[in-house]
């Protein structure tokens, strides 16, 4: 058989090739494996860590309130971070330079400032001012408040929370508004849509795509942030347990009992964040969902 | 250079609504063009981009808008609706000021509500379709329909599948403007412009970042509506969609009318030089 004919039999059949051999990443796997081994020997041998412990606490009442307070608290703050970004965002961008300078000013004083501080400011708010009232000045009081009884110290704790993270979650925001191109907003404007309607309807949704990754990031930062609360005394996951251990003297297994549940929250976390990506990605680009999707078949979730 | 001749005579484009009161009034009673401008001006800064154009569009016209780029038209065009503000001279839509309100000798700026509703009667079609990427093809057509003019979701969707229908994508309604190719999307963009009723169409290059075998569909889609008695403002470079469609020709260049007329004597027989070596470079 001439080599010509052989070439003309093989046309369109599948190419059988050996492929690329990869020894470095069999090495790097026995390497990691053997490190792995190591680290696994020292948990179960080290007696130290004091398992047993971990294992009594892990599941207790105690913790499991601390770790409800800790989710519920993420989620009022991260609501309040998120509307009120996506408010304050809007304002740095509209024409109307009093609105313009407000969100700046806030954004420049709340960004500014460490959360801590914040925190210990609102919680401790109602030895500022005893009392709250909405009126005239130096006139009639229309609404009258008792701070000690308005401001319970887990609420002053969320709205400083959520009052900081606003700040973060504007910037955030208007980064999305910006990646949307003016071309969205004039073919919206050309169908007669005003300002609000367009940014609900046009510019929001797609900003969403850029806005949801760093969103992410930012509950999943405010997870941990609620461990600020323990200066504040509210039992949330962090200070539970430490209340655990300041008793019983056993810190490493009681840190390792927080830090699980705080893994098992992220974990959770980042499933939904895929989801949510997903859901905003649809329409801009269809390949884009389909490798979304061969991701998590192949890895899990990111 | 081309003036309003009331006494002239065009078919008329439907029964064109006034929108708001301020409506001008032509001497001896004539047909009010659906765009007048009168000497308009419009700079960039520094930079003066329209030097006093002059036009007008008669109801049930195509008019075609031909010049090389940087010459304005663009420009001219997206002020018509005012995407662009002029800073002199006077433009009418259909006998009302745009982005203005006349009282006496003073003219007032419009608020941000007047202006949407006055564009929402003007069509308009972008070069790069601008259709809502997070909608499909019929998202995108009942989007105003539903949050502009308030029609109830079931109408608003007869009425996109009917302009779907017309422009022959009937069959592609629930797919994406991602899933689309650049002639089917404008083709979707000229119907969801549709779906508002315009009594005017204004297209900024329709064709020109489209491959050139989606050109034609575009075009025929354009031509349609030419044919079913709209009132068009078309920038374009496409000579022979001039020849064949438009009821007038203007040629700009450097911010100004050079020369305007029936499209077939300007393009056989331009009398302008800058015209003439635009023309032969193009044809």
């Amino acid at each position: 058989m001439s080599t010509i004919e052989q070439a003309e039999t093989d046309r369109g059949l599948p190419i059988k090739a050996v492929p690329v051999r990869h020894p470095g990443r069999w090495a790097a796997v026995a390497i990691l494996l053997l490190l792995a081994a190591m680290a696994a020997n020292s948990l179960i041998t080290n007696p130290k860590w004091l398992w047993h412990t971990f294992a009594k606490y892990v599941f207790t009442d105690a913790i499991f309130q601390g770790l409800l307070r800790t989710v519920w608290i993420t989620g009022a703050a991260m609501a309040i971070g998120i509307a009120l970004g996506i408010v304050l965002a809007v304002m740095r961008m509209s024409p109307n330079p009093v609105v313009k300078t407000v969100a700046w000013l806030y954004i420049w004083f709340f960004r500014g400032t460490p959360v801590l501080v914040q925190l210990v400011f609102w919680a401790y708010l109602a030895q500022l001012y005893r009392y709250l009232s909405l009126g005239i000045p130096f006139g009639p009081q229309f609404l009258f408040f008792d701070v000690n009884e308005l401001i319970p110290v887990i609420f002053a704790a969320v709205l400083a929370l959520g009052l900081n993270e606003a700040a973060y979650m504007a910037e955030i925001v208007r980064s999305g508004i910006l990646s949307v191109g003016k071309g969205q907003t004039e073919a919206a404007e050309a169908l007669g849509m005003r300002r609000t309607m367009l940014m609900r309807r046009i510019v929001l949704p797609q900003a969403m795509r850029i806005i949801v990754p760093p969103t992410g990031n930012e509950v999943i930062s405010m997870l941990k942030t609620t461990s600020l609360l323990a200066f504040v005394a509210v039992p949330e996951l962090f200070t539970t347990a430490q209340n655990i251990y300041n008793s019983n003297y056993q810190m490493i297994p009681l840190l390792m009992v927080a830090s699980m549940w705080y893994l098992v929250v992220t974990t959770i976390l980042s499933v939904g964040q895929f989801y949510l990506e997903r859901h905003f990605g649809r329409g801009v680009a269809g390949s884009r969902q389909q490798r979304a999707k061969r991701r998590l078949a192949t890895m899990g979730p990111a | 250079m081309m003036s309003a001749d009331p006494t002239m005579t065009y078919p008329a484009n439907g029964s064109p609504e006034p929108v708001g009161g301020d409506r001008i009034v032509i001497p001896g009673g004539g047909p009010v063009p659906m765009v007048l401008a009168e000497a308009v001006h419009k700079s960039f800064g520094h930079l003066e981009v329209l030097k006093g154009i002059d036009m007008a569009v008669m109801p049930g016209q195509v008019a075609v808008l031909l010049g090389p780029s940087g010459s304005g038209k663009t420009t001219f065009l997206r002020c018509i609706n005012h995407l662009e503000k002029i800073n002199g001279g006077r433009l009418s839509v259909d006998g009302v000021l745009v982005g203005y309100r006349q009282r006496g000798e003073k003219l007032y700026e419009l608020r941000d509500r007047e202006v949407a509703e006055r564009r929402r009667h003007i069509g308009m079609v972008f070069q790069q379709f601008n259709l809502f990427p997070h909608m499909t093809a019929i998202g995108n057509i009942m989007e105003a329909q539903v949050q502009v003019l308030r029609r109830s979701r079931s109408d608003a969707r007869a009425k996109g599948m009917a302009l779907l229908e017309r422009v022959g994508l009937a069959d592609r309604a629930t797919y994406y403007p991602s899933q689309l190719s650049g002639g089917q999307q404008q083709r979707v963009a000229i119907a969801r412009a549709l779906a508002m009723d315009p009594k005017l169409m204004l297209f900024d290059e329709p064709t020109s970042a489209l491959d050139p075998e989606m050109v034609g569909e575009v075009l025929d889609a354009m031509r349609d509506l030419a044919n079913a008695g709209m009132t068009m403002v078309v920038v374009t470079h496409e000579i022979g969609f001039a020849r064949e469609v438009a009821d007038t020709l203007t040629f700009m260049d450097a911010g100004l009318v050079v020369e305007t007329g029936d499209p077939r004597e300007v393009i056989a027989n331009p009398q302008h030089r800058r015209t003439q070596d635009f023309l032969s470079k193009v044809l």
